[in-house]
């Protein structure tokens, strides 16, 4: 199965990763110990992270390093969501406003 | 209830919708200071024009007002101009003289309006300088965007799922 972004952060665990990675690159046990569960289950969601894309883990040495690929997150979720978003609203307001004036118009006819 | 498209290709980005008004009407809500200011801003944030000449070579100056007060200025300059069909230009950050902040690139957009027997559909292109100058918009505002996201979708995702 095609993994992309929207499984990445389907998790709350998952996402959870993903804002840690944000400030800074991280080692798989040092990302462990945050959380309450088995080394092997945030494992687990590292791998599936990476097969998702949105982060690459880096070996030195014996550590494993979790960078976030800032850009492939960016992609969809930081820079496409927002950018809808904003139409979005934009839009929302732009019906409500040239009703506003149509209404205004059709009363001046009368 | 209309549909927004989006599309994107590289640094450039479309979005297309379709208001159930006259073209006159629609072109007015998009090149007057006045009517702008009602719907330019998402919501909560209010738009705020300082100054605006729609003409080519004139320029937009406004900010964004969020609802705790925090301003975000934004320089427009208008390229070309054919009522009620079409207007092109570029949009830059500034600050509240209007003096463009460099670090920032500059976006080039093409705005298009069709008339639809009586409603109007209006496409907008913007492009980005490049690649490269995404990939710093993205970068620099990763850190809080990224915040904002996961708020955002934790409400798109169960949508997303069905």
């Amino acid at each position: 199965m095609r993994r992309d972004i929207f499984n990445a952060i389907a998790d709350p665990t998952r996402r959870s990763i993903l804002m840690s990675l944000s400030t800074e690159a991280q080692n798989v046990n040092a990302l462990a110990d945050k959380y309450d569960m088995t080394r092997q289950a945030v494992s687990l969601h590292v791998k599936y992270l990476q097969e998702c894309g949105v982060i690459s883990i880096k070996k030195e040495g014996r550590e494993r390093y979790c960078k976030l690929e800032a850009q492939k997150l960016s992609e969809v979720a930081n820079w496409l969501e927002p950018f809808r978003k904003i139409w979005e609203s934009r839009f929302n307001q732009l019906d409500s406003l040239l009703t506003k004036l149509q209404d205004k118009k059709e009363n001046q006819n009368d | 209830m209309t549909e927004t498209k989006f599309e994107t290709n590289g640094s450039q980005l479309t979005v297309t919708r379709t208001f159930n008004s006259p073209i006159d009407l629609v072109w007015r809500t998009w090149t007057e200071a006045e009517l702008l200011d009602q719907w330019w801003a998402p919501s909560p944030w209010k738009s705020k024009t300082k100054e605006m000449s729609f003409k080519p070579n004139g320029k937009r100056l406004y900010a964004m007002v969020g609802p705790e007060g925090q301003e975000h200025w934004a320089l427009t300059t208008y390229h070309s101009i054919e009522k009620p069909n079409m207007f092109s230009g570029s949009d830059a950050f500034c600050d509240n003289n209007g003096k463009v902040n460099e670090e920032f690139p500059i976006a080039q957009f093409k705005n298009e309006f069709n008339d639809k027997s009586g409603s109007t559909t209006v496409t907008i292109v913007s492009q980005y300088a490049s690649e490269e100058h995404l990939k710093q918009v993205i970068d620099m505002g990763m850190k809080e965007g990224l915040k904002m996201t996961f708020e955002k979708l934790d409400e798109l995702l169960p949508a997303i799922n069905a």
